[in-house]
């Protein structure tokens, strides 16, 4: 099976986000970004369906600070092909502009199972996946924390609330948005990551001008105002915990 | 075009969800700006009677075998049908399993702008969203001609949505739902588990900021110490240090014990929606930016691994003691 597997960086959300002098953005001077974690968790799916039922991987992302690692970091991990998309992402890209230059690459590598995560955290116009299914003219399921491989079809295990899931049966070729991998996404040494920089190739591929029509536009952005801003407890530990235990006593649990 | 607001209601095996109801509330508020009436439409098989608490001014409803359960492409041929004739000024849909799966697809195949992670509509009609975990807010005009927005909880109260007065149902006929290339084959009910953390009166909840499997016993003892019962966010669940049981939010259980004690979760959006119902709210998180402090009741910044084995020990002495 051709798997092939849109991933995009994001802003890490460990760091301090701030809003640029336009008040609209996000300040993208000292971001640091990271791979969408739910694209890791399509990542972990493909090569675990590669190695249950074979086929190759091919990991492909639009340019971005980073992205080389990160695609070397897919390759150590089981990855067989490294696609670089370059086009005009400095300022960002949306889902709708994104997914289009990517349909336009896609169709070229013929992929029978496109996986990709089922959001990142940024998304303002919906998501990559069922974009990338309207374009190409396939079957989308989102949400989905396993995959099994049957000819010419794919069960996927669809999540709904309150750990209930919905097996359903989608036909090949199809795009699967990932929730999680069935396993925690594989951990790999820094030393196989550098040894695939030295062995592993990234194609490099040109996007055509992005078009984002489809998306919002932004007026404003700016941190949530508190609906109930805690109040802090500081002092050592002792009186920290002293505090809590106050706090619990206060509640009726302790 | 007009100017209604279209509500898909989402159900899942014979009950609305309470979004639908949180959508109603929303679509009410946008219908006020727009000056047009809020229409939900409801997709099922022999499922009018799910109609009868929404609370909007009609419900266009469409009946056929092929909806009685959830499918994506059947779900969105469906809609996009219905879009089409009725021309409305927005179509509100849950950002979840259901509208997540379709909002994205009709966008492209109507050409139609989409909003994801919408929270709110303000007073002239503009969109708030929730995103980046919910550290980040976004504002704007609702695109046109129709906005398709997802919508996620919080913004407005599910009670708002229902209605005692059964509203006017009118039916719409289906398309041809033939040659489709999603087929549910069946559901697997979630694991039964010894604990029901929905029926906990103290939760000791870990995030990732709990680091690795090995540290769980820091919650585990406290818990133990104190009589509550551990509960995780998504990623530690992820990983497999706890089972699904104790996952606390969007795709877990919702909670509303008398005291959630958070440490190193930052409080995103999907694990906040489950936890409001908590009479307490005490986060432990290094970050003073977390968004968990916004929820919670009390909170500090120390760090956890420091905290919570000296509340642990308080807690044994004052028992002992
Ligand atoms: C469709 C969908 C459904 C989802 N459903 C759920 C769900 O049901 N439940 C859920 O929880 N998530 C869910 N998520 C995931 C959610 O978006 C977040 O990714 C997740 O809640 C983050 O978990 P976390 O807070 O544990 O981790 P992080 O966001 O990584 O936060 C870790 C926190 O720990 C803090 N920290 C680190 N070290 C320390 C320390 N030493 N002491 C104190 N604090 C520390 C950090 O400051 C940080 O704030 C869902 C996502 C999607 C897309």
């Amino acid at each position: 099976m051709n798997i092939v597997v849109p991933v995009k960086l994001v802003p890490d959300l460990v760091e301090e986000l701030t809003v640029d002098a336009s008040g609209s953005a996000l300040d993208t001077a000292w971001l640091r970004l990271i791979i969408n974690e739910f694209d890791d968790h399509a990542i972990e799916q493909a090569i675990l369906l590669k190695e249950q039922s074979g086929g190759q991987v091919v990991v492909v992302s639009p340019n971005a600070e980073g992205v080389e690692d990160m695609l070397f970091t897919a390759s150590a991990k089981g990855a067989d092909q490294l696609i670089k998309l370059n086009g005009d992402f400095e300022d960002g890209v949306n889902n709708h502009g994104l997914a289009r230059a990517l349909a336009t690459l896609l169709r070229d590598l013929q992929p029978d199972l496109i996986l990709t995560g089922v959001q990142a955290h940024n998304d303002l116009d919906g998501s990559l996946g069922p974009l990338l299914a309207q374009y190409l003219e396939m079957p989308y399921v989102g949400y989905v924390s396993g995959v099994t491989a049957d000819s010419g079809k794919v069960v996927a295990r669809k999540e709904y609330p309150g750990g209930l899931i919905a097996e359903m049966e989608v036909t090949l070729p199809a795009v699967l948005g990932i929730q999680a991998a069935e396993q925690p996404p594989r951990y790999v040494a820094i030393s196989k990551v550098r040894q695939a920089m030295k062995t592993a190739a990234i194609d490099e591929q040109e996007a055509a001008t992005l078009d984002p029509s489809g998306g919002p536009t932004v007026s404003r952005m700016y941190q949530p105002e508190a609906t109930e801003q805690a109040t802090m407890i500081s002092g050592s530990e002792d009186e920290i915990a002293a505090r809590i235990i106050d706090i619990f006593k206060e509640s009726g649990v302790l | 075009m007009n100017q209604d607001i279209l509500v898909v209601i989402e159900h899942l095996r014979g009950q609305v969800s309470d979004i639908s109801y949180t959508m109603l509330a929303a679509g009410r508020e946008l219908a006020q700006s727009t000056g047009g009436s809020v229409v939900a439409v409801l997709l099922g098989h022999n499922s009018q009677n799910l109609a009868g608490d929404l609370a909007a001014d009609r419900v266009l409803y469409v009946d056929h075998p092929a909806l009685a359960d959830f499918t994506p492409e059947a779900y969105q041929k469906t809609l996009a049908g219905l879009i089409g004739e009725n021309q409305p000024r927005a179509v509100l849909l849950g950002h979840t399993t259901i509208g997540m799966d379709v909002a994205s697809g009709l966008s492209a195949q109507l050409g139609l702008p989409l909003v994801s992670s919408g929270r709110s509509f303000t007073a002239d009609g503009k969109f708030i969203s929730q995103i980046c975990g919910g550290k980040i807010m976004a504002e704007g005009d609702l695109p046109g001609p129709t906005a398709l927005v997802t919508m996620v909880p919080g913004g407005y109260k599910p009670e708002q949505g229902q209605s005692t007065q059964p509203p006017q149902l009118t039916e719409a006929s289906a398309p041809a739902l033939e040659g489709l290339r999603v087929a549910l084959k069946q559901y697997i009910e979630p694991e039964v588990s010894d604990v029901d953390i929905a029926r906990e009166q103290l939760l000791v909840a870990v995030g990732r900021g709990i680091q690795n499997q090995d540290n769980l016993s820091l919650a585990e003892e406290l818990a133990e110490a104190m009589g509550g019962v551990v509960c995780a966010s998504r990623p530690v669940v992820d990983q497999g240090w706890l089972p699904t049981s104790r996952l606390v939010g969007k795709s877990g259980k919702t909670v509303k014990p008398k005291v959630f004690l958070a440490m190193g979760i930052s409080g995103a959006p999907e694990h906040v929606e489950a936890i409001t119902g908590s009479d307490v709210i005490i986060a432990i998180n290094t970050d003073p930016a977390a968004p968990i402090f916004n929820v919670a009741k009390y909170g500090t910044t120390a760090d956890l691994f420091d905290l919570v084995p000296a509340l642990t020990d308080q807690i044994r002495q004052a028992k002992s003691g």
